[in-house]
């Protein structure tokens, strides 16, 4: 362990706060964080201000988890900001590394989304069609909001990050694991995952039997039996494309793998590791039927195999009309 | 010329949240706004889900009550297929619910608000948060971490995640209770309640050595809404929707499903979070309130018997009228916690809480699912449209923090008004603004206070944009 205090940042950005509640659930262990760190920024739990980073040398900040995608100017800029102060920055979580749920939105933009959420949502009473604003005027002065991106983007996208915590959340003992391997040094190479590198089926006590399906089921259609291979019921599990890290929890309450964990090293897209375990399961040579198979029981691919993932996916987006969704030119403004 | 005065970061409801107070020329507040900065559109990308995704995609909304976004979304999906879940399941999902409540109620009461209430409002902020409080009462923070570990052990014990479980299907749940788990968490209940009782005293201490700010603080007339059972008692499970005036008269009692025909919301330009009212009163007249405070004020009861106790002595407080201060949602918190408790007591000791019949499978038999709860800040809606295979059409969300935007303004204009004086900035007046804002514990101010405290800065700015004064915490 360290014999000098480090200092530590801790800052999210857009995400739900899950991160940051399972790593007080590292409970008193938190104690031993606090002897080792000084927590120089953590905004939901400890005193440390944008302009006391700002006026820090760079470098300074030991150690940083950032939490969250990069959606809005704010985001981005604290995430700039951080980069430059810390030694080491670990995307911390599933939206940080890949964009989790909050990267579903790239299948959208901007534009969609306000004009839904501002002006076409039922039970909106909104006769002026009034959306929120960068800037507004008002009779006492100017009114400020960050400015909502097009696209999410994970921290990596955004700036150098030099190691990934998968999960969503990851969990209490995972992250645990990680601040030891920091106290202690013991790291693994730049730029790569801190956790195990097996994968979900790997840790899931369930029992397969190499049985292919010719049928993919819904969580609604079947009560599952709780001792075979949910993906061999034709649950679409993500297990087998799934980094081990969380103990196959879902599987355990007979719930198919949602992937939150992200793909095991080496994979570039999980989505597409996904699909050739997915399909290696399906009872079937002919290219008429395994078509039928799929599309009757994936019909929504996207959601399936890029749940977590379509913000670091190949795919990245959906394609905007003839324009690129981010110009390289929409700055930082805070 | 008038100025600017902007507190930068607040705190958080679902992102990031900030206040500008704006000053006359006599330096008097003339305006101020709560603003929050976040924005990630849910409602458009689940469009083209399936709505059996909705209880994994939505609870994502929120990392604090994960559980009250599960099940709402639960119950819409269950809508759709046309089904009641199971009573077993119903218990497990209410049981799982109560962990939720259990945890969210007990982290902010002793680590957010305790600082402030035991240590003082103006005590030095170096030791006005829970590592202060650690030293002032180690034994009351050992309880307070207990607690919420209770609500989460309940959470996990259920649902084997403590975070963002993957529990609840459309039509019921994916697994049963063993009994050990039962007795384990039944065991454990009489010392909760022990210190929920202690911290129930110490807010009664401080609700008397402070009467005068708990009439004053952040006080204001709203309606109130919230879940009733049918004989007027909260239920933070299931119920009908009730809505009373600023004089406890009802004015209206409705299904939760048929809300858009009752609320309606309201955009600003200069917040991403909308403004919901009740529909028949208009813009802003309709402004309603939500959360422990809102629920205690609606309802006639409590259905549980310690609570019950508790509650009555709330109600004496105003003479039976209702409690309009801000700061009277702590007290109001910690009396559901109460409930939490018990509630989870009489849902453990149901003969049927570890029945295995837990699922009802059918088709998607409806096109539409609305789902209703009471999440530890408030109600919450969760809507869906889907077409014929299940696919979501339309989402319409309304998020419990959501239902208070307009009174969290509310009590940070009272509170500057009465507390801010533009040419002098104190370090107590920055600390009263940020406690309007936490008596409504907007979602991660939960965690708020955990090691250090929130973090704030009051910045004037003259009407050119530059910086004239600062204060902030050191």
């Amino acid at each position: 362990m360290a014999t000098e205090k480090g200092k530590l940042a801790i800052y999210w950005a857009a995400s739900c706060g899950g991160c940051e509640i399972s790593l007080l659930a590292i409970n008193e262990k938190i104690l031993e964080v606090d002897k080792a760190f000084d927590i120089v920024m953590w905004p939901c739990a400890a005193d440390g201000k944008v302009h006391d980073i700002e006026k820090m040398a760079d470098k300074s900040i030991d150690v940083c988890l950032f939490n969250g995608g990069i959606r809005t100017s704010e985001q981005e800029y604290m995430a700039r900001l951080l980069r430059a102060k810390s030694k080491v920055l670990v995307a911390f979580g599933s939206c940080a590394g890949e964009g989790c749920i909050p990267g579903l939105g790239n299948v959208s933009n901007r534009e969609e989304m306000f004009e839904l959420n501002y002006l076409k949502c039922p039970g909106l009473d909104n006769p002026k069609g009034v959306v929120p604003q960068t800037e507004t005027e008002v009779p006492e002065g100017k009114l400020h909001l960050p400015l909502f991106y097009d696209t999410l983007k994970t921290l990596d996208q955004t700036v150098e990050v030099d190691y990934f915590l998968p999960g969503c959340p990851p969990e209490a003992d995972r992250i645990w694991d990680a601040i030891v391997a920091i106290l202690e040094g013991k790291l693994p190479p730049a730029h790569s995952v801190i956790g195990e590198n097996s994968t979900v089926c790997d840790s899931c006590k369930r029992v397969r039997s190499e049985k292919k399906i010719k049928s993919f089921k819904r969580t609604w259609q079947i009560i599952p039996d709780p001792e075979q291979c949910l993906l061999e019921q034709g649950l679409l599990c993500c297990g087998p494309a799934t980094r081990a890290g969380c103990g196959a929890l879902c599987p355990e309450v007979n719930s198919p793998c949602i992937g939150c964990y992200g793909p095991t090293d080496g994979v570039h897209d999980f989505g597409a590791r996904l699909m050739s375990a997915v399909a290696s399961v399906i009872d079937s040579q002919d290219p008429d039927e395994i078509r039928r198979i799929i599309e009757e029981g994936i019909p929504d691919p996207i959601g399936t195999f890029y749940r977590f993932s379509l913000a670091k996916s190949l795919l990245r987006r959906s394609r905007q009309n003839g324009h690129h969704a981010t110009p390289a030119t929409q700055e930082a403004t805070l | 010329m008038g100025r600017t005065i902007t507190i930068e970061p607040v705190t958080r409801i679902e992102g990031h949240a900030k206040v500008t107070v704006h000053l006359d020329d006599a330096g008097k507040v003339e305006r101020a706004r709560f603003h929050v900065n976040e924005f990630r559109g849910f409602e458009k990308f689940c469009e083209g889900r399936l709505f059996n995704e909705m209880p994994l995609i939505t609870e994502r909304i929120c990392g604090i009550c994960p559980v009250s976004h599960h099940l709402a979304s639960a119950k819409a999906c269950d809508a759709i297929l046309g089904v009641e879940a199971p009573r077993p399941a119903k218990l497990l999902r209410e049981l799982m619910h109560m962990g939720q409540v259990i945890q969210s109620h007990s982290m902010h009461f002793f680590e957010l608000a305790g600082p402030d209430l035991l240590l003082g409002f103006d005590a030095d902020p170096a030791v006005r948060n829970v590592v202060g409080l650690v030293q002032a009462n180690p034994q009351l923070a050992l309880k307070a971490v207990a607690l919420r570990k209770f609500g989460q052990d309940i959470i996990a014990r259920v649902g084997d995640r403590r975070i963002h479980p993957n529990f609840s299907v459309p039509g019921g749940v994916n697994k049963a209770l063993s009994v050990s788990d039962r007795d384990a968490m039944l065991a454990q209940i009489p010392e909760m309640i022990g210190y929920v009782q202690e911290g129930l005293e110490i807010m009664r201490g401080w609700m008397e050595s402070n009467a005068a700010e708990m009439e004053r603080f952040a006080s204001f007339s709203t309606a109130y809404l919230g879940l009733v059972d049918e004989d007027n008692a909260v239920n933070l499970y299931d119920g009908e929707i009730r809505l009373v005036d600023a004089q406890r008269y009802e004015l209206d009692r409705f299904d939760g499903r048929q809300y858009l025909d009752y609320i309606a919301e309201h955009v600003e330009p200069w917040s991403y979070l909308k403004f919901p009212y009740y529909r028949k009163l208009g813009w802003p007249e309709g402004i309603y309130r939500v959360g422990p405070l809102a629920r205690l004020n609606m309802a006639e009861k409590m259905a549980t018997p310690l609570a019950q106790q508790e509650y009555e002595r709330f109600r004496q407080l105003r003479d039976g009228k209702v409690v309009e201060g801000s700061l009277y949602y702590h007290y109001a918190r910690l009396i559901e916690d109460l409930y939490a408790i018990e509630r989870a007591r009489q849902l453990l000791e149901d003969p049927e809480c570890t029945s295995k019949d837990l699922r009802a499978t059918a088709r998607v038999t409806n096109r539409e699912g609305v789902g209703v709860i009471e999440a530890p800040r408030g109600t919450l809606w969760h809507h869906y449209w889907v077409d014929e295979d299940g696919k979501l059409e339309k989402v319409n969300l309304i998020v419990a923090t959501g239902n208070n935007n307009y009174a969290m303004s509310r009590a940070v204009e009272e509170v500057a008004r009465s507390c801010v004086d533009g040419e002098k900035l104190t370090e107590g007046a920055l600390n009263r603004i940020e406690a309007a804002i936490r008596a409504y514990d907007p979602c991660l101010s939960c965690s708020t206070h955990a090691l250090g405290q929130m973090p704030l800065e009051l910045v004037v700015y003259d009407a050119g944009g530059t910086e004239v004064a600062r204060a902030q915490r050191r």
